[in-house]
């Protein structure tokens, strides 16, 4: 009786925690070979052969193609530099400049990978179209409304995240440091 | 009271055993990956421009919205594959598995002329290749697909909305068919 009840229990017990850790980990994206820069991540293996085993039950969840790392590499933001999670109702200011890149696209989606509705159809700006001051910086709004220069709406939504891809560029694997590729900065103004 | 620790301790272990296995069985299980989604819009070994990524009709999360797409459906099952794509600016090709690996990638710039052509085959067909073929046809560029079946998939940038139909133009171009065996 003892051995049956300590039988269900455990079994019980695995399932919750094989399925939780599994629901967690596929839920929140997580892979290895992580490359931060400021408030930007990347994994670079994930659009290689390399890609691990997490990335790879992601993708077949999500049902997204990730970026070939013979094509590009693709950097996610979720918060501003200092942890401010992207809220739609906020502004926030990005600025700076970007690693070296044959071009460069950024984009604003909802954290499930869908675009957002706006009025003026503007779901990111590319490094052709972007307005820049003098020395080549840029400065874009991310703001619900809007602003003069580079606007990018968030339709007001609760949340929002930014999808910044490289093409063509030597930031990868091999990258390090932020000294080798300065992502934009990213700092929220008021909500 | 060791007992107990015991159970806990077993079931800890059973539970990262659950883990790693729903892990490594996810690419297989899911219903809803990107060869799935494309398998009822696109027709196989046939290059078909995408529709442009719209709020809510979206084909597959995470699209970049500055790009013209065209994807080819490939099954190697029936011979090798060709594709042929016209080199216009900004342009790239990667190619994915039937579990949406990116295995190679091919832009513009590597190609270095003005065509792209290549033959995508599965190791057992690039095998068969007879091998004084493969020395006369130097410069013929032949890729191994890992799966039998997979996704070749083509952009060109549009750097402004404005210029996303010349880019589309740019993608209709492109061609991928089965050869006929040898």
């Amino acid at each position: 009786m003892r051995l049956l009840f300590g039988s269900c229990f455990t079994l019980l017990i695995a399932a919750a925690i094989g399925l939780g850790a599994t629901w967690l980990t596929l839920t929140r994206g997580i892979a290895f070979g992580a490359l931060t820069i400021g408030a930007w991540t990347a994994w670079p293996k994930s659009g290689s052969a390399d890609i691990d085993p997490y990335a790879r039950a992601t993708i077949a969840r999500t049902g997204e193609l990730p970026t070939g790392m013979g094509d590009g590499i693709a950097f996610y933001a979720h918060t501003d530099d200092r942890g401010h999670a992207f809220d739609g109702r906020c502004t926030f200011s990005i600025s700076g400049m970007t690693p070296p890149a044959r071009y460069w696209t950024v984009t604003l989606y909802t954290p499930e990978g869908r675009l957002v509705a706006n009025a003026i159809d503007r779901h990111g700006f590319t490094s052709e179209e972007i307005a820049r001051d003098n020395d080549g910086r840029f400065t874009i709004a991310v703001a619900p409304l809007a602003r003069s220069g580079n606007w990018l709406p968030t339709g007001g939504i609760e949340q929002f995240m930014l999808v910044w891809r490289l093409y063509d560029t030597a930031i990868g694997v091999a990258t390090r440091t932020a000294k080798e590729g300065p992502m934009p900065a990213i700092e929220r103004k008021g909500c | 009271m060791v007992r107990g620790l015991l159970w806990i301790l077993a079931a800890i272990l059973l539970g990262g055993i659950v883990h790693l296995s729903t892990v490594l069985a996810m690419p297989r299980a899911a219903k809803q990956d990107a060869y799935s989604r494309l398998a009822s819009l696109t027709p196989v070994n046939t290059m078909v421009p995408l529709a442009q990524p719209q709020t809510g009709a979206e084909i597959m999360p995470f699209m970049d919205p500055a790009f013209a797409t065209a994807v080819c459906r490939y099954d190697l099952t029936g011979g090798s594959l060709k594709l042929t794509a016209p080199v216009s600016q900004a342009y790239t090709s990667v190619f994915y598995t039937r579990r949406s690996v990116a295995y190679y990638a091919i832009n513009d710039r590597a190609a270095g002329r003005r065509t792209i052509e290549l033959d995508l085959m599965t190791a057992a067909q690039h095998a068969q290749v007879p091998e004084d073929e493969e020395v006369t046809a130097a410069d013929r560029l032949i890729i191994e697909s890992p799966t039998t079946m997979g996704l070749i998939v083509l952009r060109a940038l549009a750097p402004e909305p404005g210029l996303m139909s010349m880019a589309r133009r740019t993608l209709a171009a492109a061609t991928c068919g089965i050869q006929a065996a040898q």
